[in-house]
């Protein structure tokens, strides 16, 4: 039975589009398993998931936000696997909190980011003459700012908390993807098939979002898996100012923050929510890295 | 070379300067257009901020007509970009100085920190980078490799934090948070505002050396970054020169491998490479930010965000402006160099 699956996904000829679209899933699946790095970083994405999601019942039903004053900044133990911080609430169930604002803001920046430079990136290679030129350049314009310190003015005019953090962080992290989005389409708007469609009568937006834009998607999501390090990292640098979740909530970037002034004296509170957010970037890097080889054998 | 064509590249060479000082104005236009959305974004009434609560209804609106706030936005723009060029970025609640003077003082501070971390990341960086490339796939090359990774996700205040308990707290080798200690400040006149600088040139070598024990921390971490992505880059212009046939030719003419990897193949990076350190220096400027905040180090990224939580925007909004025209300027000119600089490029 498996050894027909698995034949039937390898097919060379497939005889459906869904034998087509399962295969190619199935080989690139394959080609991130064999690539011990990449599947390194799949496993810490998958743990980072199943840590959100399943937060409350790995935590032991420890609140993340129930304060203890009588064992405040207690260091680890079997009691507190990871210590506990200046208010007395358990380190380990606060960072696997943390785990869901992280995942939280990840998913909304590329639910925002993705979408709005694959639509600014496919109309301007497929339009062409001036609404290529001044979308191109508004790009490039924001290209060239500088991505804290913007994200920083913005979330301090807009006010702390998550939804301004993302919003701040979509504003500066769009371009690339823009960028991408218009040169894969330059290419693939001169393929026969599209002139084809075109000669059966397809409107535009149908050529854009049927043809064109399914054809974008890989190269958009290898460089979203790609950035997503970045995106936590000043994600976390908003929270380490105080400019992303707002207290109680458990934010690794205000969790290390809160730790800065124990430091030299109890290391734990600050260090174990960075080592978090650590393991984490490098999960996003390391699968990044991993589907760009699978996906785009020419870059590597 | 024939005359014409000697007028033909010089004609070529202008056009890219004509094209870079409109890019370069149009950015600038849209980084002030973005700081001005911001502005009228901010929850904070600004005429209130003047008048204050108690004041009658008819100075508010006469105040609200005196800052410009009846006219249509683009006017008040356009009034705002006039005041920017003028130098005038209004005067910050928090110092109770025209933020253009604060942040003349605040700057040379992490001009100091973004310029030795660069200087750090390159004399590192670059040769790791070329025996990374040559050594493709050995072990020189994982090593980097994993060197550099670490630094794509390792958040740099959390690095600092950790670098402070270990070589601060734990092992003492180096000094603690701000620029100087408490004693030392204010015996040099600042001259240029580079403590470094400043003590060398009046001679006040203990001076000197605390300066250097705060700075090493900061810059050497910021200078890791700059190192992780300087490395990177060299390793792949490497990789892609020395797979070509003048380095083969060179080998076969007798020629040492590690001669042919530094004498036939390094030199035709270096333009490249000008541009990827440009690049690093000007997101420095803008990393300083973070690592400021965790050093105390009193440059403009410590200016920006004690600006920010006390609602002080006119100086959150000059920082940006600035922090924004250095990296905008930064940026645009790495690409003009190298455009003027490869020969490919220049009729591209």
């Amino acid at each position: 039975m498996s050894g027909n699956l698995t034949q039937w996904l390898m097919s060379e000829a497939p005889a459906s589009r869904r034998q087509a679209v399962l295969g190619n899933a199935w080989r690139g699946l394959l080609a991130i398993v064999f690539n011990p790095a990449a599947l390194a970083g799949l496993c810490i994405v998958a743990v980072l998931v199943l840590m959100a999601i399943f937060a409350p019942q790995l935590a032991g039903g420890i609140s993340p936000i129930e304060q203890n004053l009588a064992s405040r900044l207690a260091p680890p133990s079997a009691e507190h696997w990871f210590g506990t911080d200046e208010l007395g609430r358990d380190i380990y169930a606060r960072t696997l909190h943390g785990a869901r604002v992280t995942l939280t803001i990840v998913m909304l920046v590329s639910v925002v980011v993705a979408p709005v430079g694959l639509a600014v990136g496919t109309f301007a290679g497929y339009l062409g003459g001036w609404i290529d030129a001044v979308l191109m350049r508004i790009t490039d314009i924001f290209l060239a700012f500088p991505r804290l310190v913007l994200a920083l003015a913005f979330a301090a005019a807009l006010g702390p908390g998550i939804e301004n953090a993302v919003i701040a962080i979509s504003l500066t992290a769009w371009p690339p993807y823009a960028r991408i989005a218009r040169s894969e389409t330059v290419t693939i708007a001169k393929s026969d098939f599209i002139l084809a469609v075109v000669m059966q009568g397809a409107s535009t937006w149908r050529v854009l979002f049927k043809h064109i834009v399914p054809l974008c998607l890989s190269s958009v999501i290898v460089r979203l898996t790609l950035d997503m390090a970045g995106i936590i990292l000043t994600a976390a640098g908003l929270g380490f100012l105080g400019l992303g979740a707002q207290p109680p909530s458990a934010e690794w970037g205000a969790m290390v923050s809160a730790g800065r002034d124990v430091i030299l004296d109890q290391w734990w509170v600050a260090t174990i929510p960075g080592i978090a957010i650590f393991i984490v970037s490098l999960g996003f890097n390391l699968l990044g890295d991993g589907l760009r080889d699978v996906f785009d054998p020419k870059s590597s | 070379m024939q005359d014409g064509e000697r007028t033909s590249v010089v004609r070529g060479a202008l056009q890219r300067i004509g094209s870079f000082l409109v890019t370069l104005a149009l950015t600038f236009l849209g980084l002030t257009a973005v700081t001005f959305l911001i502005s009228r974004l901010t929850k904070i009434d600004p005429v209130l901020a003047i008048v204050g609560d108690k004041a009658s209804n008819e100075v508010y609106q006469r105040t609200f007509v005196a800052l410009g706030l009846d006219q249509p936005v683009i006017v008040q723009y356009g009034a705002y970009l006039k005041r920017l060029l003028s130098g005038d970025f209004g005067v910050s609640v928090l110092t109770a100085q025209p933020v253009l003077s604060d942040l003349v003082r605040v700057f040379p501070a992490t001009f100091e920190l973004a310029t030795i971390a660069t200087i750090i990341g390159v004399l590192v960086g670059v040769p790791a980078g070329v025996i990374a490339g040559a050594r493709k796939g050995r072990w020189p090359d994982h090593l980097v490799r994993v060197v550099g990774l670490f630094g794509y996700s390792v958040p740099v205040f959390w690095l600092g934090l950790v670098g402070l308990f270990v070589f601060y707290g734990k092992l003492g080798w180096v000094s603690g948070t701000g620029r100087l200690d408490i004693f030392y400040e204010d015996i040099v006149t600042p001259h240029t505002g580079v403590i470094l600088i400043d003590s060398a040139v009046a001679g006040e070598w203990q001076i000197f050396g605390n300066a250097f024990g705060h700075l090493i921390l900061p810059a050497g971490i910021l200078g890791y970054y700059s190192l992780a992505y300087v490395a990177r880059m060299t390793r792949s212009f490497m990789i892609d020169q020395l797979s070509q046939e003048y380095v083969t030719a060179a080998r076969i003419k007798g020629r040492s491998f590690w001669g042919a990897v530094w004498l036939h193949a390094f030199p035709n990076i270096l333009v490249p490479l000008i541009t990827v350190i440009g690049l690093s220096y000007a997101s420095l400027l803008e990393g300083a930010v973070l690592t400021e905040t965790v050093f105390a180090w009193p440059g403009l990224g410590l200016y920006i965000t004690r600006a920010l939580f006390n609602s002080d925007m006119n100086a959150v909004l000059g920082g940006t402006v600035l922090v924004g025209a250095v990296f905008i300027g930064v940026n645009l000119f790495c690409d003009l160099l190298y455009k003027v600089f490869d020969p490919r490029l220049r009729n591209a």
